[in-house]
């Protein structure tokens, strides 16, 4: 079976859950390979082994933590170079999809860029896209090379196939571009209690119509109630009401949770390209014209501040 | 010093966007325009210049005939010149194919810095400028919030430092020129065109290139020698427009009702 690389996205050894993803998507396509950049391996080995990895690849060089995109470009190369894969998997973060764009020019392969979905086919995997702001539905494969396929977070449950992966540790021959980018700093984003957004099932987002950061809390108390992540329009991230990495839209992050709640905001396509797929909608919007209401599974025309605090004192006797 | 912006003429997002027989996108039934996140781009480039940072700039495109839109509508906002190439073997290149085209053109123009938009609107892929920089061999310094450019001299030199919201963390990142940078839409409002700026991209200089010109065979370019294939595009059903109820003093505790059938409570 053809080994399938799946670049190991992680901050400091903790594994995150598209990679667990990516993981439970390769074992469809042949046996998994984990490439881990960076430092602390010896901690994730355990974890990639109960998602399927058969091996983890290992490059622990200063150059993958002091510089952006290009070192990793150039250690995922030369694992491929020498184990010749069916395919390779990347997580479709902005650094995933440049360093999987880097390598596709490298090895002259073809390029698949967030897909939702993948299936051994004939000629290789096939892939599933929702482009247009998710008005299309996709299928695609690779013609030429290896094929090198981001993957969106939520693709797949991640299944747990427990194996012992055998560690190769790798010396990577860096280029002289992979030192070209110095990452002067690094500010960690700082971590709420909340879900991360991309891997939550209940979004709750606010626009325009919450009207002040003061007010964001309405938002977040029924997103606690239900256990889950906070999201923004970018009306309301441009305002400063709430920081750009809550952003969902075209250019903040795309969303594809189980409930996605919709809070004063009026549904533009560049906010639908960002939740449009997900599998249940509901707005809450005091005009009954808003375009986001052509969308939802359940609609209440009304004033936010009076709606919200009521269902979530709802939510809470129910519970 | 010489900055080249690359820019993209899309099917306007809120038109009803498609696809033609063949997999590829259809062009045709929707209207077109320079790509709102490439305006970030262009402002980015006039603000470096406005700063001090003596240059020349020049907008470059790969689309059709009506592509020269984008780059009028560029040069009315400001800028020195535009390079559009064009040529019937293009249609229906990938990001691959596209990204060497540019390079090849970008080269040929000699260039300090490229500055991108951080996605197109229409593939939306955000792969082009880290593709660019690995063609030209020179550092990218992509997705930025905030772009400057410092110590270049006349010879050129210099260095790009930006801040990027990467994947975890905010990071301070920067190159020696020359580089390819992409800028995000947090980079700041782009300007109108006035007037006077209308009126004077009229004179500006539009280079018209073909493959030829550029030293690339049509069959490594175009839908032929993409090296992916479009299986099926299938549009997606309008979702089902579900209930929608007016707040007479229950609509909490409805929705609450529906969340609760759904099994979300
Ligand atoms: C290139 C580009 C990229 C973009 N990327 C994104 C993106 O990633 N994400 C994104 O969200 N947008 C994006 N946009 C912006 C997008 O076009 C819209 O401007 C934006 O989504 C509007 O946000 P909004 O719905 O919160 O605000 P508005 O459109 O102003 O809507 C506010 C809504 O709140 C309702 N409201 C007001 N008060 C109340 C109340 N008390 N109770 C209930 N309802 C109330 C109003 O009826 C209205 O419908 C992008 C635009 C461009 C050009
Ligand atoms: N055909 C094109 N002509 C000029 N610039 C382009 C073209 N395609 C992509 N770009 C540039 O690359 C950026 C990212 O595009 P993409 O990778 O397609 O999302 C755009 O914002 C443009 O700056």
């Amino acid at each position: 079976m053809a080994e399938i690389l799946v670049l190991v996205d992680h901050a400091d050894g903790a594994v995150r859950k598209p990679t667990l993803e990516l993981l439970t998507l390769a074992r469809r396509l042949g046996e998994p390979s984990a490439v881990f950049l960076g430092k602390g391996a010896e901690g994730a080995t355990e974890t990639l082994g109960k998602y399927g990895a058969q091996k983890v690849y290992v490059v622990d060089a200063p150059e993958v933590d002091d510089y952006l995109v290009a070192p990793a470009v150039d250690a995922l190369t030369q694992i491929a170079g020498s184990s010749e894969p069916g395919a390779i998997l990347v997580a479709s973060s902005a650094e995933g999809r440049e360093i999987a764009a880097r390598v596709a020019v490298r090895l002259e392969s073809g390029l698949i860029t967030d897909a939702v979905d993948i299936e051994a086919g004939a000629d290789g995997p096939v892939t599933e896209q929702s482009v247009f702001a998710a008005t299309y539905q996709v299928k695609a494969h690779v013609t030429k090379g290896t094929p090198i396929i981001t993957v969106k977070p939520n693709a797949a449950t991640p299944e747990e196939s427990p194996a012992t992966p055998a560690v190769e540790a790798v010396t990577v021959d860096f280029t002289a571009l992979a030192t070209g980018t110095r990452v002067v700093s690094r500010a960690p984003r700082e971590k709420s209690d909340r879900p991360e957004l991309t891997e939550a099932d209940i979004v709750v987002s606010g626009g325009r119509g919450v009207n002040g950061a003061e007010n964001f809390h309405v938002i977040e108390s029924v997103a606690d109630a239900l256990g889950a992540a906070v999201g923004a329009s970018r009306a309301a991230v441009d305002a400063g009401w709430y920081p750009h990495s809550h952003q969902v839209g075209q250019t903040g992050t795309q969303v594809s949770p189980q409930l996605y709640i919709a809070v004063g905001i009026s549904g533009a396509i560049q906010h639908r390209a960002g939740m449009q797929t997900s599998k249940t909608i509901v707005a809450i919007n005091k005009d009954e014209d808003a375009p986001i209401f052509d969308l939802v599974d359940y609609g209440v025309v009304g004033d936010l501040f009076k709606v919200m605090p009521q269902l979530e004192a709802e939510i809470n006797k129910r519970k | 010093m010489k900055i080249v912006v690359c820019v993209k003429y899309v099917p306007d997002a809120t038109g009803d966007r498609g696809f033609n027989d063949d997999g590829t996108t259809d062009r045709e039934s929707v209207d077109s325009l320079l790509s709102e996140l490439d305006e970030y781009a262009i402002e980015q480039a006039l603000k470096i210049v406005e700063s001090g940072v003596e240059a020349e700039i020049t907008y470059l495109t790969v689309g059709p005939d009506d592509a020269k839109d984008a780059l009028r509508k560029a040069l009315a906002m400001g800028g020195d010149n535009a390079i559009h190439v064009n040529d019937d073997d293009i249609a229906g290149t990938d990001a691959l194919g596209t990204s060497l085209i540019l390079a090849k053109a970008i080269e040929r123009a000699g260039f300090d810095l490229v500055i991108c938009g951080m996605a197109s609107t229409d593939a939306s892929m955000g792969v082009v400028p880290a593709m660019l920089a690995e063609r030209l061999g020179v550092p990218q310094v992509t997705y930025l919030d905030e772009v400057t450019v410092e110590g270049t001299t006349v010879k050129g030199g210099g260095t790009v430092k930006g801040r990027r919201e990467g994947d975890v963390a905010t990071e301070l990142i920067e190159a020696a020129l020359p580089a390819v940078v992409s800028v995000t839409d947090r980079t700041g409002e782009a300007r109108y065109p006035s007037f006077k700026g209308i009126m004077a991209a009229k004179k500006k200089n539009v280079e018209a290139l073909d493959l030829d010109d550029l030293g690339i065979e049509s069959d490594q370019v175009g839908l032929s020698a993409a090296w992916s294939i479009v299986d099926t595009a299938t549009k997606r059903p309008p979702r089902a427009k579900g209930e929608v109820v007016e707040d007479e003093g229950e609509g909490g505790v409805q929705l609450a009702g529906f969340l609760a059938a759904k099994k979300f409570i």
